[in-house]
């Protein structure tokens, strides 16, 4: 048995792998449901109604996905140059808390306050991540185990912030940060729901990094050095200025999400307000095979599951902790798709 | 007299590619046999298949009289055949003596036994008259001991047969010749040969019989006493394919002008003081073995590397500290030694590799976006003007034949109007018409008053090709002689490091 | 400042350091025996969580605690099979697929912990290893209760390092496993298979891992509970590094590494003041800092991270 390259990548079968890759690890869970005794099409029955059955559940699911799709982004750009981005989830914090921090007293008005709160997330998350990338193109540091050690650092700075200098006096029982200021949050997006218009600020974000990335010159620039270095720096593309422009456009992505997130939806910051956002936009990113319009429909994925299986295990009492196996299920699986993609097995 | 080797009806096919196509071919005890084809005729393919890296579609593999297993590089090895691979399986980081150990012990043998190891090793170096040192790391050996430890290897696994792929790639011409003596030696001890080339004196020299492939077929067979070079020629080629004639003319004035540069990387000295010019509508040839500083020199003119100390000025510019972006800027076009790893990126598309050297010029950007409607005129036009075939400009670059990718790179160089070109090793790895193209295509330059500098290993393609030849020595350049001046012989001994004028390099 | 030297003085520190590195060594040396075959394997938090979980959900079911160990090896060498399957014959992205692994591991082990055990006020406990006392050797005077009265897996732990750097510097099967993480092209035309010897290499360091995870749920605490590993997988694969992929300096780095991660927890009683967070930051500041200072010299294995694919050179 062999892998032979293809010489052209079937569209049908683009489209076809996440599908697949989701199919297969969907059935995979369902050994573990019915371990739990429970019936797998019940469960997945429950976790569909959970997160689509009405109108409540849906507002519920799309805000959900709305960091997701940031952070998708971030992940999706930055493994496009091989840059392993695993910080998302300390960017995150560090764009939601200087959003808090900055936001408490800002004395501007809403419509200038918002986009530059944004503004103010975006720097701290590019910063957070372009230490890491200088310590690569610097001293070869590789940047997954720094981004990911970053990560331990952040959430241990958050907590050290929000119980001391931006400690909430009024906040009952569990610590968190001071809030934004009420005009800063953001308005509804349907009323009477947590949903708010961040999720059309992700989707505007979405478009732009497409047109980014396929159009512009750093795009096509990123995409070179991702794909052979070599050949990219003879051509004489800079690696270190588009590994660092990459960096900061990733972090900054992933610091958007925590700034969306605490004007959308938390108002103030602690230390449990990320449900592992960061490593759940990588697994968005793969689901979408990197590509800016397939984050956004694997985030409405991803956000399902985790929405739809909390209400599976009330109703079923399976446990929640199905919903992350399912989405690391969901990693193992399309990153195979994807193989199949490229090669096809020969004898 | 006895058959060593049977190989019988072999049949191998990657996808669309007939590699190997009904090859018999056989091997008797004690014969050097050459196995002579250009570029892709399918010969690596065949030895592999014969060493078991690969397994064949068809046919069947027989040493000793014993059929091989497919696919089993254990069971060759066990059978009493051994191979010194073109591009050596060594591991730099590790000693000779364990390169050398690897998979002579089973693997749960709880104690390594290196004294004895040791000393086989030493008495095969010996007997053979291949010295090594067993306990130094392979990466600090030069790429002569670097072979010797590649041969030893085979040797002791008790090797009977002994394959040599292109085994006189990386070596200077006494070196070379040194090691064809080593092998006639061999044979006297009970050894059995092949060796890949696809250099005809070599052949004619070394060998008692020669096999040609070509397209994958086995075509002919001769004993070597009853043939000779034109003959072999043709029959590796198959039809007479013309190289273009370089024709004389007057060069102009100094383009580039390189001035006592000196490069070092880690400690050791890659370019040791060179110097050299090239003129309006020249081309000067560097010529020399493989990993005697042609990689610096083609970083050098690339802008990847910069002087430690001395001077580069391209059109009275100086530009030795200028990058890749720089140096095209500066009107500077490059070839690079390695079109895979350097001078395509294989996943993007025909139009994007011919722009991406270009991307940040009004031509093809504004405003930072890609003008993607110009890069694919620009594209189609290189495709007619360079007769790239079996490619629009969408196209993934990655399959297109060497040849026409080559084309491409020559192209989105050569269209551009250069002053100068650096063409580095710009056939490797092509076959006769598309070597004949690319010839074409740099005298065309030259006729247009292009100033090239060409980097060959082949020295039949730059004695065609230049008007001024310089070899290259340990970093070291000789002065330059001009093309009427170069027979084979004085520039085999110039790329040995035999200048007549100052001291030797050797 | 005086009470801060005062710490060193104590021998329960320098004991602790020994019970904090035990994991340590194991993650360490698993993750060493993976990368010198060749194979990044990032999934070493989750194996760790694994073996963490399933090692003590063996003993609270009533096995041994050596077979609680066991177990968690098998566990943490299937994992390994799967990162293997994935990136070794498939050539997959070794470090998309060791993320995916850490992922799984981690979210099943946590899914089969709810699914199995009943949580209560507290979460159940076992009965952890002991620290053993070795005959005679206990007794010694300052060394005693720091080398000789720890608990088994520490032995094990120190075992291992001198079986792992004896296995690979002197035994055909260590030569083989080098050579095919600086060049597997060089095994195949020895007539060895590089691709079996990769996939052995990361299942036993898979396994090794899992029983580093064990070690926190069998002996240094005794029961389990979600986010223990706390990013020790990481700091391993930093450890690598810093090691230079050699089983010797991989335990000088585990200690000095468990040094301060033992010294930070008895320096928060001293010290006034200061935000018992940047106490416990210090571990993974440290791991970059000494990433930074390897990073120029590092000897890595040549092939390290390039998959090996038949034919291709």
């Amino acid at each position: 048995m062999r892998l032979e390259r293809r010489s052209n990548v079937p569209l049908h079968l683009v489209i076809l792998a996440p599908l697949a890759a989701v199919f297969t690890a969907l059935l995979l869970a369902s050994g573990l449901i019915a371990a739990a005794g429970v019936n797998p099409l019940t469960a997945y029955g429950e976790m569909l109604r959970g997160a689509l059955g009405s109108r409540l559940s849906i507002t519920e699911m799309l805000t959900r996905a709305t960091p997701l799709i940031f952070t998708g982004l971030a992940a999706a750009v930055a493994f496009r140059a091989r840059l392993w981005n695993i910080g998302g989830e300390g960017q995150f914090f560090v764009g939601a808390l200087v959003t808090a921090w900055i936001g408490h007293s800002l004395g501007v008005p809403g419509w200038i306050g918002i986009p530059l709160l944004m503004l103010a997330g975006m720097a701290a998350g590019a910063a957070l991540l372009a230490g890491p990338a200088f310590l690569r193109l610097r001293f070869g540091v590789d940047e997954v185990v720094t981004t990911l050690l970053l990560n331990f650092i952040v959430i241990l700075f958050v907590g050290l912030m929000i119980e001391g200098p931006l400690r909430d006096p009024l906040a009952f029982g569990w610590p968190s940060s001071v809030p934004v200021d009420g005009n800063y949050r953001l308005p509804d997006l349907v009323p009477r729901s947590r949903l708010h218009i961040g999720l059309l600020f992700a989707i505007a974000a979405a478009g732009a990094v497409w047109l980014v990335l396929a159009r512009t010159v750093f795009g096509a620039e990123t995409r070179a050095a991702g794909l052979n270095a070599s050949a990219a720096e003879f051509a004489g593309i800079s690696l270190p200025k588009t590994i660092m422009g990459v960096a900061l456009l990733s972090g900054a992505l992933a610091g958007l999400a925590g700034s969306v997130e605490v004007m959308g939806v938390t108002a103030g910051v602690t230390t449990t307000m990320s449900p592992g956002f960061g490593y759940a936009g990588i697994v968005v990113a793969m689901l979408a095979a990197l590509h800016p319009a397939g984050v956004v429909a694997a985030a409405v994925f991803v956000a399902t599951v985790f929405v739809g299986a909390d209400a599976m295990s009330r109703a079923t009492g399976v446990p929640s902790f199905i919903a992350d196996v399912i989405v690391a299920l969901c990693l193992l699986t399309m990153i195979v798709a994807l193989l199949f993609t490229t090669y096809r097995v020969r004898r | 007299m006895t058959k060593v080797l049977e190989l019988h009806g072999i049949t191998k096919r990657f996808g669309a590619l007939t590699a190997n196509d009904d090859v018999t071919l056989t091997l008797d005890q004690g014969e050097i046999l050459a196995l002579l084809g250009e570029n892709g005729a399918g010969k690596t393919t065949l030895m592999n298949i014969l060493f078991g890296h690969y397994a064949a579609d068809e046919g069947t593999v027989r040493v000793f009289g014993q059929e091989l297993p497919p696919g089993l590089p254990r069971a060759a090895i066990g059978a009493g055949v051994g191979m010194v691979h073109q591009h050596f399986t060594l591991a730099g980081n590790l000693t000779v003596l364990e390169n050398v150990m690897l998979g002579s012990e089973p693997l749960t043998r709880v104690k390594s036994a290196r004294g004895e190891a040791r000393k086989k090793l030493m008495d095969i170096a010996e007997r053979f008259g291949l010295p090594v040192k067993p306990e130094a790391k392979v990466s600090s050996l030069s790429v002569g001991e670097r072979q010797r430890v590649e041969i030893l290897k085979a040797l002791y696994r008790d090797a009977r047969v002994l394959i040599l792929d292109e085994p006189t790639a990386v070596l200077a011409r006494p070196e070379a010749q040194k090691l064809f003596e080593t092998l006639r030696d061999m044979t006297k001890e009970g050894l059995s040969l092949i060796f890949i080339s696809h250099k005809l004196h070599e052949v004619m020299a070394a060998s008692d019989r020669v096999a040609v492939l070509r397209g994958g077929k086995m075509v002919a067979e001769r004993k070597t006493a009853q043939t000779n070079a034109g003959e072999l020629a043709e029959l590796m080629v198959g039809r007479k394919v013309e190289r273009p004639v370089r024709h004389d003319h007057q060069i102009g004035a100094p383009v580039l002008v390189a001035d006592k540069v000196r490069i070092e990387d880690g400690g050791q000295t890659q370019l040791d003081d060179v110097s050299f010019t090239v003129h309006t509508g020249e081309i000067l040839g560097i010529v020399g073995v493989s990993g005697n500083g042609q990689a610096a020199l083609g970083a050098l003119l690339s802008g990847l590397a910069h002087p430690a100390s001395g001077a580069l000025t391209l059109a009275d510019q100086d530009v030795g500290h200028l990058g890749p972006r720089g140096m095209i800027r500066a009107g500077a076009g490059r070839v690079p030694e390695d079109r895979h790893a350097e001078g395509v990126v294989g996943e993007l598309s025909l139009w994007e590799n011919a722009v991406l050297e270009r991307l940040r010029t009004p031509e093809f950007s504004r405003r930072g976006f890609v003008r993607q409607g110009a890069a694919r005129a620009y594209t189609n036009d290189l495709i007619k003007r360079f007769d790239i075939r079996g490619a629009a400009p969408d196209t993934r670059i990655r399959l297109l034949s060497g040849g026409n990718m080559q084309k491409l790179i020559l192209g989105r160089v050569l269209s551009n109007g250069p002053r100068f070109v650096l063409a580095n090793q710009p056939t490797r790895g092509l076959d006769e018409g598309a070597i004949a193209a690319v010839h074409a295509e740099l005298l065309a330059a030259r006729a247009e008053g292009a100033a090239i500098l060409l980097i060959s290993e082949e020295l039949e393609e730059a004695v065609a090709l230049s008007d001024r030849i310089q070899a290259i020595v340990k970093g070291r350049l000789s002065d330059p002689i001009s093309a009427d001046e170069a027979d084979p012989q004085r520039l085999g001994l110039m790329m040995a490091g035999v200048w007549t004028e100052d001291e030797n390099a050797a | 400042m005086s009470d801060a030297i005062d710490l060193l003085l104590n021998t329960s520190l320098w004991a602790a350091v020994l019970r904090i590195a035990t994991p340590l060594i194991f993650g360490v040396l698993g993750a060493l025996l993976c990368e010198r075959s060749g194979v990044l394997n990032l999934g070493i938090e989750g194996i760790m969580t694994m073996g963490a979980m399933s090692g003590w959900l063996a003993v609270y079911m009533g096995a041994p605690l050596l077979v609680g160990l066991l177990v968690a090896a098998l566990c943490g060498a299937l994992m390994g099979l799967l990162h293997a399957a994935l990136t070794v014959p498939l050539g997959l992205s070794q470090h998309v697929s060791g993320l995916g692994i850490t992922l799984f591991a981690s979210a099943l082990a946590y899914y089969l912990y709810r699914l199995l055990v009943v949580v209560g006020e507290t979460p159940p406990t076992i009965e952890a290893f002991q620290p053993l006392d070795l005959p005679i050797l206990s007794d010694l005077p300052v060394i005693g209760p720091i080398l000789f009265s720890q608990s088994v897996p520490t032995y094990l732990a120190l075992l291992s390092v001198a079986v792992m750097a004896y296995v690979l510097a002197r035994t055909p099967l260590g030569l083989a496993i080098r050579m095919t993480g600086e060049n597997p092209h060089a095994v195949e035309a020895q007539g060895l298979n590089p691709i079996r010897i990769r996939i052995g290499a990361v299942v036993a360091g898979s396994a090794l891992m899992a029983v580093g995870g064990a070690f926190l749920t069998t002996a240094a605490f005794n029961s389990f509970f979600p986010g223990m590993v706390q990013g020790r997988g990481w700091i391993c694969i930093a450890l690598v590094v810093f090691a230079s992929w050699r089983p010797g300096k991989a335990l000088i780095g585990a200690l000095l590494f468990a040094f301060f991660d033992a010294y930070q927890l008895r320096l928060q009683t001293v010290v006034e003041g200061v935000p018992y967070q940047l106490f416990l930051m210090a571990p993974y500041v440290l791991s970059i800092v000494a990433l930074i200072l390897v990073a120029r010299r590092a000897e890595v294995p040549a092939a390290l991270m390039t998959p090996y694919r038949r034919g291709e050179r």
